[in-house]
């Protein structure tokens, strides 16, 4: 079963329906204990990183998410689910993201338009099995007024708005996506076809 | 890059699709769930349904609209027409749609975008702007462009980000349903004074339209229903049109297989 973590954020029914167009079965899970049994995890968000960090904090999912992370359980994070991923955002400073990456979530500047809203092209600048049936320029649905600042490379994919940032993130076992998968069409199905069919995703590496 | 984005919009009234010009002289263009499929397979962005009947005991169906569209299409959606509550609104994004529009509720109580946005994040909250050419301006009409307001389209847009809207759908009352062409001069003033992302609506008849639309002004996505409803153009060929003119634009997608 692939648990989407569900503290209460984010388009759920989205990803649910999305997994289920690519024949995968994924359930909303509440309690944080059950993701022990989950064959894989998909952490979304949207909106605000403060937010979204708290209520994560206060379902109690950090602990289990952390231990899923070292049992080696395919993760997905998803937007403001990938951002957290990191260390933090200026978006609430008080607030600690899961720290699975060093770095951390600054606001998009330099740009005339925030958020980005729509479709850009990722340039693929790392491997990942989950990311096989993606091609380098595909486009992908973006929403977004934050980005993470990687700090050591586990950058796989970019895009460009204002500048070169952060649209994916990975190593073995976990990815996170910037943007929305569940939104971005046939190339969106293809990566969370293969995040469905994966065993812990060994192979990641950076690209050259 | 970011590209432009080209959005079929559908009117929708008792769960089916309508257009004439928009308030008026209605035809039947069939299942909303089946165009949207349409549009999707033709490259459409992201695609834009309007309850035009919007009443109170047709809520429901709107809701299982947005239901049924999100079981069978993975690109974004919004929702709007009649949207008064905040809960309304959150009650539609649960069902899967991934932004709702306010128009006329949000003239009268301008505190709803603020109340949407503040629970489910500005980047689900579209204000919808219906504006006519006035003396002085653009002023914002309601109800379908028969109640003027004594708004300037200008200062209402630069209030509703202020508020916690997150993009701008602007259509022009003067060109609806015209075929003259977007309305430049409105979209440069309303896309020049907001920081949010904008889309232009109204008067489209050709894919010469959309390139002179991403040339002129800093839209960033512009919308019709009819033309692409009865097949008049197709996204595909719009985009085609732009690309040609060198205006970024997402392209056909490799078929899921």
């Amino acid at each position: 079963m692939i648990a989407i973590v569900d503290y209460g954020v984010g388009n759920l029914a989205s990803v649910r329906k999305a997994f289920a167009a690519v024949g995968a079965r994924a359930d909303l899970v509440h309690d944080p204990i059950a993701l022990r049994d989950a064959a894989a995890i998909v952490l979304p968000g949207v909106g605000n990183f403060g937010h979204c960090a708290r209520e994560l904090a206060r379902f109690g999912f950090p602990p289990e998410l952390r231990a899923a992370r070292h049992r080696g359980v395919p993760l997905l994070g998803i937007c403001v689910g990938m951002q957290l991923l990191f260390d933090g955002s200026e978006e609430d400073p008080a607030e600690v993201g899961l720290g699975f990456y060093p770095g951390s979530v600054a606001r998009l500047t330099g740009v005339p338009r925030v958020p980005q809203i729509g479709w850009n092209a990722v340039r693929l600048t790392g491997d990942h099995p989950w990311l096989r049936d993606v091609a380098d320029g595909d486009f992908f649905y973006f929403v977004h007024s934050y980005a993470a600042e990687a700090v050591d490379d586990v950058t796989l994919g970019t895009m460009d708005y204002g500048g070169k940032r952060l649209a994916i993130a990975g190593s073995d076992g976990l990815l996170g996506v910037q943007f929305h998968p569940e939104k971005s069409g046939a190339n969106g199905l293809r990566l969370l076809r293969a995040f469905a069919t994966a065993d812990a995703g060994v192979g990641a590496g950076r690209r050259g | 890059m970011l590209a432009k984005r080209i959005i079929p919009c559908l009117d929708v009234r008792d769960g089916r699709v309508v257009k004439g010009t928009r308030f008026t002289d209605l035809r039947d263009a069939g299942d909303p769930v089946e165009l949207a499929g349409r549009y999707d397979r033709e490259g459409g962005d992201e695609l834009v349904f309007l309850d035009i009947a919007a009443s109170a005991e047709r809520r429901r169906t709107v809701v299982d609209l947005a239901a049924r569209v999100a079981d069978v299409l993975f690109i974004p959606f919004t929702v709007g027409g009649g949207i008064g509550s905040a809960d309304l609104a959150g009650e539609i994004l649960r069902a899967g749609a991934d932004k709702v529009a306010v128009n006329s509720a949000a003239v009268r109580d301008p505190r709803l975008i603020a109340a949407i946005a503040s629970r489910y994040g500005s980047q689900a909250t579209v204000l919808s702007i219906d504006a006519r050419r006035g003396p002085r301006g653009w002023e914002v009409v309601v109800d379908g462009g028969r109640t003027p307001t004594g708004k300037d389209a200008i200062s209402w847009a630069e209030l509703a980000v202020a508020g916690g809207a997150g993009e701008i759908l602007l259509n022009s009352i003067d060109r609806d349903g015209t075929k003259l062409g977007f309305d430049l001069e409105l979209t440069a003033a309303v896309a020049d004074a907001v920081a949010v992302p904008v889309i232009a609506s109204g008067g489209a008849s050709s894919a010469e339209d959309y390139v002179t639309l991403f040339r002129r002004t800093n839209a960033d996505a512009g919308l019709a229903a009819s033309i692409f409803h009865y097949g008049e153009l197709t996204v595909g060929g719009v985009k085609d049109v732009l690309a040609a003119a060198g205006i970024p634009v997402r392209p056909p997608e490799r078929a899921f297989a």
